[in-house]
């Protein structure tokens, strides 16, 4: 093996991956989240900002492939290190207590990490592959919406991405080697503010298109 | 006055390294709450000697909280309940008439279980081989002081040099990750001159033995820092990672 393959490989190495990977996940969700805000304004608006996203044209189609390579790393990375970790401890404790280290993002995040792959499996389906001849973005948001089993998935899935982004965000910092005694308190906080602002501002899109159609 | 408890005890036997373990039930009775948890497993080695069984197997030597020889997880927390003190330090005042105990080794793939309660570290020293050193030139001794290190520095390598090597950040992780100890043992050389000449080779040597040994990999749970006798802080982890990444991308060592 060269030099790359075995820093990649190595455990610091895999936690780089995922570091890199989730900060540019939680970019791209900050970009979604503000583009998804002009929902808020109503139709025209919405529309509008779909236009001219996809005036962008190539630029768009180089994002898409950078977050599905980079999906796939996050993904396959955490799962091997999901597998890694449960074999390392081959006879489990008996009695089992935590000292007050994790949290509740920290413990789920392998399973919010799954629910969150087959969401976003269902939100492509939703909204990116779907025959959009005829019909408007906003529409298709609209119809998608009218059904209450939607609303309920898609609310879910948004607090399950801020459980996932709780333990993500800070822990992204660590790993990269910032932790400092004047930054990571702040760090903490920013984390915990921004799932908040991921799970508010995402999660009541649904339950304002419904209200208002 | 010293007070008594009558405790019940589930303590892991196992014969040796292949055999299979299971939880077995005495009763400790009488049990002073002026004694440390490794007096009260005495009291009941005592006991089980008289009736003709084999006393429990438990490390243990200096039993001042220095050493880092014992440790067991008790009622699923490594060194037991209390905050920043090892298992010879944990009296049996912190526990109420009545309580059940549940005594368990380490858990790890990279410990061998050797019976009972002890388990092998080797792992640990085989981490330090890979690099927990620096090289020194033999001759006269150099002068004390020649090398100007301040007082902030020197405290922070001796924040991380209090590692004792007990194994319970291993014990304690989810993932049995040697994180803690390994950027403990990094960061006591990487913040001081003298062993900044062999900073990155120690870094890819010490971290490349420890995923090879078979531990698991940190995902910053925080439960090490929580549970080391020490208290070393995960800032070392995040070290640790800077002095690789130093290392892997910006040095020429491969």
């Amino acid at each position: 093996m060269n030099w790359l393959t075995k820093t990649f490989t190595s455990s610091i190495g895999k936690k780089l991956l995922m570091a890199v990977t989730g900060l540019s996940f939680c970019a791209f969700l900050t970009a979604h989240l503000i583009g998804n805000l002009t929902l808020y304004a109503g139709r025209d608006a919405f529309n509008s900002y779909a236009e001219h996203l996809h005036s962008l044209g190539p630029l768009i189609t180089v994002a898409e492939t950078g977050l599905l390579f980079f999906g796939i790393i996050h993904v396959v990375t955490g799962l091997f290190l999901f597998f890694q970790n449960i074999a390392a401890r081959p006879a489990r404790y008996e009695v089992n207590k935590n000292a007050g280290g994790r949290t509740i993002g920290s413990v789920t995040m392998p399973y919010t990490g799954l629910i969150l792959i087959a969401f976003i499996t269902l939100h492509l389906i939703n909204f990116h592959f779907i025959d959009k001849s005829g019909s408007t973005i906003f529409q298709i948001v609209q119809d998608a919406f009218t059904k209450p089993a939607y609303i309920v998935i898609y609310v879910l899935a948004v607090i399950t991405a801020a459980f996932h982004v709780s333990h993500g965000f800070w822990s992204a910092f660590q790993t990269l080697g910032v932790n400092h005694p004047k930054y990571m308190p702040f760090i903490r906080t920013a984390g915990i503010a921004f799932s908040l602002i991921i799970g508010l501002g995402f999660g009541f899109i649904p339950i304002f298109i419904s209200i208002t159609t | 006055m010293t007070k008594t408890l009558n405790l019940t005890l589930k303590v892991w036997r196992q014969n040796g390294p292949d055999s299979m373990g299971r939880l077995e039930t005495y009763n400790a009775g009488d049990i002073s709450t002026d004694m440390s948890f490794l007096e009260m497993i005495d009291v009941i080695n005592e006991q089980l000697t008289i009736e003709g069984k084999e006393p429990i197997a438990f490390d243990h030597d200096c039993r001042e909280g220095i050493c880092g020889m014992c440790g067991t997880v008790v009622n699923g927390r490594p060194h037991g309940p209390e905050k920043g003190t090892t298992l010879c330090q944990l009296h049996m005042r912190h526990f109420s008439d009545g309580d059940t105990i549940v005594i368990e080794p380490w858990r790890s793939r990279a410990f061998k279980i050797i019976k009972d309660l002890v388990v092998d570290r080797g792992a640990l020293d085989k981490i330090i081989q890979a690099g927990g050193y620096v090289s020194v030139n033999t001759g006269g001794a150099p002068d004390a002081n020649a090398i100007p290190i301040s007082q902030d520095t020197a405290e922070k390598a001796m924040d991380a040099a209090a590692c004792i090597g007990c194994g319970a950040c291993v014990a304690a992780c989810p993932n049995a990750s040697a994180m803690l100890f390994t950027s403990a043992k990094i960061s006591q050389l990487a913040l001081l001159p003298q062993g900044r000449p062999e900073a990155a080779t120690r870094a890819i040597a010490m971290v490349r033995a420890m995923d090879e040994l078979g531990f698991g990999n940190c995902t910053n749970e925080r439960e090490c820092e929580a549970e080391c006798p020490k208290e070393i802080s995960i800032v070392n982890i995040a070290r640790m990672n800077r002095e690789f990444f130093k290392a892997a991308f910006f040095s020429e060592v491969k």
